[in-house]
């Protein structure tokens, strides 16, 4: 095992702490992390449970290579019902807090109820204890996590925290860790603050142990991070440039949405890319990009350290934000820049260390942000119900205006604060959000990459390029080539991408790992460290049943095949100049297939016959 | 024939001299295939990972791809993101 095979389970409305074992039965069906902890919301809530109401409940769940030598192995991640989307949510965190929870014994924390008054839950190995934290609500992530720290006196205390819009009630708050690293997507740190659980402080000093046969884990663990060093991208590419090296490449190959998704192609897309993160400022003669970081036992180390030119009108008077701290990735960079026509890097990162800050996920932000501004544009939202902000489209004015107002809560904030599908169905416009299952799109438009759009219309949270990234495959050529505009072969591809990364997220890893590793490179470290025969067809097996009881428990609350869509602009306004002029997405091409070979019905119900054979019945 | 040639990420320093971020005007002769301009500007082949001109992937064998005037070659090394 490399489970600890222990789960704490805390009762907010009666403050009640108790350890129970894992479910090992469960752990051998679905492994850790991702899928075990879906397992567990499926088996204790109602589908149909209001996001925000006690009886939904709150797991931080780690995998079984967390806190083991494995390379990238110190994921966590946020499960619980989504309060943006009304479905599954799980939300993925590097850092180093997924390590510490392993270290103090625990392979996942179920949270039940609502406290009666804010608090902070504290792990000292086997002191578990549930804290006041009035002093700290009200306070930023940032703000809260010091002041913990100052509290408990030790610098190695790991934090998961949420922020000020969490406690209003925004409903794209994240879970902070580590500072500048988050469990980011569908409002996870909205169900944190909804349950009085301001953060979670954890130390853990006793040690992975228990891997099934050590000698041969520390073979294939030592096998993994040669293939990651000698790869090129992995050894190379992201360590230099991070994520952010896409900007310009989706840019030419007419795939970056741009002002709202009603372009595709920003002429703005080399002033916020990588390339420009490297260039000296005039200012201080500094570049933008302090250094590059990693997570706990990373071996790629594609994190960006930035810092703000101290003379941009965004930081001039605010020192607080002239060091280095958490820089653009590529998703955030696309929806605070590209999405809101905006080309200003140093405007981007400043927003950047606000959502970090204060826990807001930048991409939905961002792309709420545009289609206010389209709404703005269009006349449906007046400069009075802006606060006075002049919302238009390539204003960095106005985007540091917006997180400031969120971070606020003014009544504009708020408004932005429902997210884009709300607010456009507030301002009679519901056609202006561009959204799946109410969640905003990545960086990646499904008109110009035909496969990406089905990997969003199915996804299962929700628009998401993490879900099933055929990016890899339908422009960086990983693990081979396919073409871009055709939809042939794409639901193959997507399903196949789609069941490897539910396995990557419920082992611990870093879904980064794939671009270097197959799932022969992955299977080996799972079997060596896990009891069981995990070979690559089980793992593949598991991934694949995590989908299917993930799309289970959404159309148990409510989804049809009639949300598995995107917003009629991508399927009917086709591009209107570039290389892929002329292309709407052919999602109706694909999306039966998709159903038939993923064996579901033509309405998107897994059959029998899956069910039976995945063990799902 | 002047054609345009761009270079991203680590592969900015083999760009010649010139004022703009990743393109530059280049002159070729009539009949220059993708590949004579990668080892005229010295790609390492294993680095010319993505390869476009006017933003449509070049798929076929890069010595059979002859340029046309005023093309885009647009050449990035092995990256990724997400």
């Amino acid at each position: 095992m490399s489970w600890t095979r222990k789960i704490l389970r805390v009762n907010l409305t009666t403050g009640s702490i108790a350890t129970e074992p894992l479910n090992m039965e469960w752990a051998n069906a679905y492994l850790g992390q991702r899928g075990l902890a879906t397992k567990y919301l499926v088996e204790e809530t109602d589908p149909n449970v209001d996001a925000l109401s006690p009886e939904n409940i709150f797991i931080m769940a780690t995998g079984p290579l967390t806190g083991t030598m494995a390379s990238t192995g110190g994921r966590y991640s946020v499960i619980t019902k989504s309060p943006l989307t009304g479905a599954i949510a799980c939300s993925n965190s590097g850092g180093f807090i997924g390590n510490e929870f392993k270290n103090a014994g625990l392979d996942m924390i179920i949270f039940e109820g609502k406290s009666p008054t804010p608090v902070y839950l504290y792990i000292e190995n086997d002191i578990v204890e549930l804290k006041p934290a009035d002093d700290l609500w009200g306070k930023s992530a940032w703000e809260a996590d010091a002041m913990i720290h100052a509290k408990h006196q030790d610098p190695n205390l790991k934090i998961a925290v949420v922020g000020r819009p969490a406690e209003a009630g925004c409903l794209y708050a994240s879970v902070m860790n580590d500072l500048h690293r988050a469990a980011g997507r569908s409002g996870v740190g909205t169900v944190m603050a909804s349950k009085n659980l301001k953060a979670v402080a954890v130390r853990g000093t006793k040690g992975v142990k228990g891997l099934d046969n050590p000698a041969e884990f520390f073979k294939t663990v030592s096998d993994g991070k040669k293939v990651l060093a000698d790869n090129a991208v992995t050894g190379e590419g992201l360590p230099a440039y991070g994520t952010q090296v896409l900007m310009n490449v989706i840019n030419g190959v007419g795939g970056l949405p741009a002002r709202n998704m009603r372009d595709v192609g920003f002429e703005g897309a080399e002033n916020i890319s990588a390339e420009a993160m490297h260039e000296p400022r005039a200012s201080d003669g500094k570049p933008n990009l302090t250094t590059n970081g990693a997570c706990f036992g990373c071996t790629i180390a594609c994190g960006r350290i930035s810092t703000v030119d101290k003379t941009h009108f965004s930081v001039k008077d605010k020192p607080q934000y002239h060091g280095a701290s958490g820089g653009l990735e590529y998703e955030a960079a696309w929806s605070l820049g590209a999405d809101t026509g905006i080309d200003d890097i140093d405007a981007l990162t400043y927003v950047n260390f606000i959502c970090n800050e204060d826990g807001l996920d930048p991409i939905t932000f961002g792309c709420t942000v545009a289609a206010a501004m389209e709404l703005f544009e269009d006349g449906k939202i007046s400069l009075e119900e802006t606060g006075g902000i002049e919302l238009r489209f390539g204003s960095a004015e106005a985007l540091v205006a917006s997180v400031e107002a969120v971070v606020a809560g003014t009544e504009f904030g708020k408004i932005l604060g429902m997210g884009s599908k709300r607010m456009c169905e507030k301002y009679d416009a519901p056609e202006l959000s561009m959204t799946v299952k109410g969640q905003e799109f990545p960086a990646y438009d499904p008109r110009g990459i035909q496969g990406i759009g089905l990997a969003y219309a199915t996804s299962n949270r929700g628009a998401c390029h993490l879900r099933g990234y055929t990016i890899a495959s339908e422009i960086l050529g990983i693990p081979v080539k396919t073409e871009q505009a055709d939809s042939d072969g794409k639901p193959e591809l997507v399903k196949a991408f789609q069941d490897a990364t539910a396995l990557v997220d419920s082992a611990g890893l870093c879904i980064f790992t794939t671009f270097a590793w197959g799932m022969e490179d992955i299977a080996p470290q799972i079997d060596a460290a896990c009891e069981g025969d995990w070979s690559v067809d089980k793992c593949l097996e598991a991934g694949e049943r995590i989908w299917n009881m993930e799309r289970q428990y959404n159309n148990a609350a409510g989804f049809t095949a009639d949300d598995d869509t995107l917003p009629k602009r991508l399927l009917k306004e086709a591009i209107k100049s570039g290389p892929t002029e002329g292309q709407v997405s052919k999602l109706g091409e694909m999306l039966p297939i998709y159903y038939e070979v993923r064996g579901w019905t033509p309405q998107g119900v897994p059959t029998p016959d899956t069910l039976s054979r995945l063990g799902l019945s | 024939m002047k054609m345009y040639l761009e270079l991203y990420a680590s592969l900015m320093h083999l760009l010649p001299p010139g004022t703009s971020r990743h393109k530059r005007e280049i002159k070729v002769a009539e009949g220059t295939s993708v590949q004579n301009v990668i080892d005229q500007y010295h790609i390492p082949l294993e680095s010319a990972h993505i390869v476009l001109v006017n933003g449509v992937f070049v798929c076929e064998d890069r010595n059979q791809h002859i340029l046309k005037e005023q093309d885009v070659l647009s050449i990035w090394p092995p990256v990724a993101g997400g």
